[in-house]
C-alpha cells in the first residue's frame, strides 16, 4: 500500500480575476469569465460571481471545484442565518463568516482567491480581500486572481486610498462616480487580457447600489 | 577562459565558462530564471504550387505574454522558410545559423539552395546537442526537386509531410487539418485552411493568440504576408475621459540636460586629390 | 527562490513622438535586504543608446562592461557609434553565447537611430530579442509594470507627457513589488538632449 502518484495534487489552478471597487453608496464587483486549465481553456462562459445575500456578492478565482464547495456552504450558512434571525445577512457579517469558513480549513485549504463586496448597514460601498485561509482586510479597491499583479499597480496609481494607520481614521472608499468606476474596472481588465493568458473572453461587472443589483457585460480578447 | 574577454572576434560555438558557477547556485538552491518561450501553433501544408506557411505571434514567458506581435516565421533562404516553436532564443538562432550558412552555400555554388540542404544542417546541428536546443520546426520551401514540407525535433529526428504542426498548439490545429485537407488545394483554398489552423491554435491554446503570419512559397516566387489577419485587437480603448494619472509627479532631485551636437558636414571643399 | 530575484529590479522603457523613456528603480538588495538605495541600473553606451540591465546584479556589471569593451572596438574599427539595432544583436548574441551556462541578466536596450527614430527592445536572459513598438519591461517587478504600461500608455506621446507616465507607470509598480523600489531614475532622450530625473519614491 506504499504506491502512490508522486505528482498528483488535490488542486488546479482554473485562472481567472476578479476587481472589487468601493464608493461611498456603491460597489463594483467584476472578473472575467474564462476557466482554463494548464495551456486550455475550459468554458469561456463561467462566471465567478456568486451573491451570498441581499447585499453581499463574492467574486472568486482559483480552483473552482473549492470556490463550488465553498459557495454552497455559505448559501447553506445563509439559509439558517435567514431562518434564525429572520433577515438578510449584511455585508460586514458575511465578509467574518468567510473569514472563519477559510480559517476553518487552515490545513487544507479551500484554493479560492476571494473578494467580497457589498452595502454596509450605513449603505456605504464596502469591499474585504482576503488570501486562502482567511486573513482578511476591509480596502477602498482590491483585485485578486491570476491577473491581480497586473491590475493592483494601476488601481494604486488611479484610486490610492489613505493609509489605515492615519489618524483620525480616514475613509477608504473612492471619490469616483460609479459610472467613472465601471469604466475604471473595464480598462484594468482589458490590459490585463492583454497581457495575463489566464484572464479573456468576457468581463462581467455586477453594480451594487440602493437601486439594488445589476450585471453588465463586456467582451474581451479570445485568445 | 584567461583570454575570453581580450580574443573578441566570436569564434563561434557555446562557452561553457558560467556553468559551474551556475550548477553550484543551483545546488544551493537559487534556481535558475525561466527563458522565454513561444507557446505557439506552426503550421504548413503543400498546395497544388507550392508551400504555405502560417504561424501565430505570442510569446510568453510563463503566463504572462512578453510579446504580442512577434515573428515566428523565419527566413532560411530565398526559397525557404522556417517556422520556429520551443524556446525563443534557440528558434532564432538555429534558424539565423542556418540561413547563413546557406547562403555561404549558395554563394559557394551559385545554385539555389534545396530543402534537404536546411533540412540536413537543422537537424544535425538539433541531434548534436541532444534537445538540450529547445527548438521544434516546421520547414518549407520550394527547389527544383518541387515543394517540401518538413517537421524537426529538438532532437533532431525529421518528418516529411504533406500537412504539418507544431508546438503548443499542435492538437487544435491538427484537428482542423485533419479534418479538411486534401491534395491539390489552390492557392485561396490552402491559405484559407492555414489560417482555419492557426485561428484554432489561437482561441483554444492559451500559448497561443494575438495575429496570424502566413508565408506563402511557390516556384520561384513568396509572400510574407505579415499580419494576414488581425483577429484579436484590444476591446475597450480607455474611455473617452482618459485614465491619466491624477497626480503631478513627485520630483526629488537634478535634471541634468545634455545638449546634443548636431553634426553639420560642410559640402564645401572636396577632399584634395 | 530564483536567482533573478536575489538582488530584485525594475526597468521600464517606453517610446514617445520622435524620443524615448528608460526609467528603472534605485534599489540593490540582497534578497530582503536592502544594500543601497541609489543604485545605477541604467548605463550610457553612447549619447543616444542607453541600456539598463536587470537580474543578478554581479551579472549586470560584468556584462556591461563587456558591452562597454565591445562597443569602443566597434568605434575603433567604424568611426562611429553603433546603431540601436546593431548593438541589440551584439547584446543578443553575447547572452546567447551562453546558452547553457547564462549571465542572470535581462537586458532593456533604448536608442534612437540616425533618424530620430526611438528604438527600445528587450530580452531574456539568453538573448531572445523581443522588439516592441510601445514599451518593454524587465525584472522582478516585470507582471506590476506589464499591467501599470498596458493600462497607462499612449502612442505619440510629447517628453513630458512620457516622463509623468513612466514615472507614474514606474512608482505604481514598483510599491506593489518587494524587491525593488527605493524612488526611480529616468531618462529621456530626445534629438536634442537627454534629461536625467530622480523620481521620489516609497522609502520602505
Amino acid at each position: 500500500m506504499t504506491k502512490q502518484h508522486a505528482n498528483w495534487s488535490p488542486y488546479d489552478n482554473n485562472g481567472g480575476s476578479c476587481v472589487a471597487i468601493a464608493g461611498a453608496d456603491y460597489c463594483v464587483i467584476a472578473a472575467d469569465t474564462r476557466m482554463s486549465t494548464g495551456y486550455s481553456i475550459l468554458t469561456r462562459d463561467y462566471s465567478k460571481i456568486c451573491k451570498l445575500a441581499d447585499k453581499c456578492v463574492m467574486a472568486s478565482s482559483g480552483f473552482q471545484a473549492d470556490v463550488k464547495a465553498l459557495q454552497k456552504l455559505l448559501a447553506a450558512r445563509h439559509l439558517i442565518y435567514q431562518h434564525q434571525h429572520n433577515k438578510q445577512m449584511s455585508c460586514p457579517a458575511m465578509a467574518q463568516l468567510l473569514s472563519n469558513t477559510l480559517y476553518y480549513k487552515r490545513f487544507f485549504p479551500y484554493y479560492s482567491f476571494n473578494v467580497v463586496g457589498g452595502l454596509d448597514n450605513e449603505g456605504k460601498g464596502c469591499v474585504y480581500t482576503y488570501d486562502a485561509v482567511g486573513s482578511y482586510e476591509r480596502v477602498g479597491y482590491s483585485s485578486q486572481g491570476s491577473g491581480s499583479t497586473l491590475i493592483m499597480p494601476f488601481l494604486d496609481n488611479q484610486l490610492k486610498s489613505p493609509s489605515p494607520l492615519l489618524l483620525p481614521a480616514q475613509d477608504a472608499v473612492t471619490p469616483l462616480s460609479e459610472a467613472e468606476a465601471v469604466d475604471l474596472v473595464k480598462t484594468c481588465f482589458a490590459s490585463a487580457t492583454e497581457r495575463d493568458i489566464y484572464t479573456g473572453d468576457k468581463l462581467e461587472i455586477v453594480v451594487l447600489n440602493k437601486d439594488g443589483i445589476c450585471r453588465e457585460y463586456m467582451e474581451l480578447r479570445k485568445d | 577562459m584567461a583570454n575570453s574577454a581580450i580574443d573578441v572576434p566570436p569564434r563561434g560555438g557555446f562557452s561553457f565558462d558560467l556553468c559551474r558557477r551556475n550548477e553550484m547556485l543551483t545546488k544551493k538552491g537559487v534556481n535558475p530564471p525561466s527563458f522565454r518561450k513561444t507557446g505557439t501553433t506552426i503550421v504548413g501544408l503543400i498546395f497544388q504550387d507550392g508551400v504555405i506557411l502560417g504561424a501565430d505571434t505570442r510569446a510568453t514567458e510563463g503566463p504572462i505574454v512578453c510579446d504580442k506581435n512577434c515573428e515566428k516565421i523565419h527566413y532560411m533562404a530565398p526559397n525557404i522558410y522556417c517556422c520556429g516553436a520551443g524556446t525563443a532564443a534557440d528558434t532564432e538562432a538555429v534558424t539565423d545559423m542556418v540561413s547563413s550558412q546557406l547562403q555561404l552555400h549558395r554563394y559557394h555554388t551559385g545554385r539555389e539552395s534545396r530543402v534537404v540542404t536546411a533540412l540536413t544542417l537543422l537537424k544535425k546541428h538539433l541531434f548534436n546537442y541532444q534537445g538540450y536546443v529547445q527548438a521544434a520546426l516546421v520547414l518549407g520551401g520550394v527547389d527544383c526537386t518541387g515543394p517540401h514540407l518538413h517537421t524537426i525535433y529538438p532532437h533532431g529526428s525529421t518528418d516529411t509531410l504533406p500537412f504539418a504542426t507544431m508546438g503548443s498548439g499542435s492538437l487544435a490545429a491538427m484537428a482542423i487539418f485533419e479534418s479538411k485537407y486534401k491534395e491539390g488545394l489552390t492557392r485561396d483554398e490552402g491559405i484559407q485552411l492555414v489560417v482555419e489552423a492557426i485561428c484554432s491554435g489561437i482561441f483554444n491554446d492559451l500559448g497561443s493568440g494575438s495575429n496570424v503570419d502566413v508565408c506563402v512559397i511557390t516556384k520561384g516566387h513568396k509572400e510574407y504576408l505579415r499580419n494576414h489577419l488581425l483577429p484579436n485587437p484590444r476591446t475597450f480603448v480607455s474611455s473617452k475621459g482618459y485614465s491619466f494619472a491624477k497626480k503631478t509627479e513627485v520630483l526629488l532631485t537634478k535634471i541634468t540636460p545634455l545638449k546634443e551636437k548636431v553634426e553639420v558636414i560642410e559640402g564645401g571643399d572636396a577632399m584634395e586629390e | 527562490m530564483s536567482i533573478s530575484e536575489y538582488n530584485g529590479s525594475a526597468l521600464v522603457a517606453m517610446v514617445g513622438k520622435n524620443c524615448f523613456a528608460i526609467a528603472s528603480d534605485r534599489r540593490l538588495g540582497v534578497q530582503l535586504q536592502t544594500i543601497a538605495t541609489d543604485f545605477q541600473r541604467i548605463y550610457k553606451i553612447h549619447d543616444r543608446l542607453l541600456v539598463g540591465l536587470a537580474g543578478l546584479a554581479t551579472d549586470a556589471q560584468t556584462l556591461y562592461q563587456r558591452l562597454v569593451f565591445r562597443h569602443k572596438l566597434y568605434q575603433l574599427r567604424e568611426e562611429r557609434d553603433m546603431k540601436p539595432e546593431t548593438f541589440a544583436s551584439l547584446v543578443s548574441a553575447l547572452l546567447y553565447e551562453k546558452r547553457f551556462g547564462p549571465y542572470f541578466c535581462q537586458p532593456v536596450i533604448a536608442g534612437l537611430s540616425d533618424e530620430d527614430k526611438p528604438f527600445i527592445c528587450t530580452m531574456d536572459s539568453i538573448g531572445a530579442k523581443e522588439l516592441a513598438k510601445d514599451f518593454v519591461v524587465a525584472g522582478t517587478a516585470s507582471e506590476s509594470l506589464y499591467g501599470a504600461c498596458e493600462a497607462m500608455f499612449k502612442p505619440d506621446m510629447e517628453p513630458e507627457e512620457l516622463f509623468e507616465t513612466v514615472s507614474q507607470a514606474l512608482l505604481a509598480s514598483v510599491d506593489r513589488d518587494c524587491l525593488s523600489g527605493w524612488g526611480g531614475h529616468v531618462y529621456i532622450v530626445t534629438p536634442t538632449e537627454i534629461k536625467e530625473r530622480i523620481l521620489k519614491g516609497r522609502m520602505d
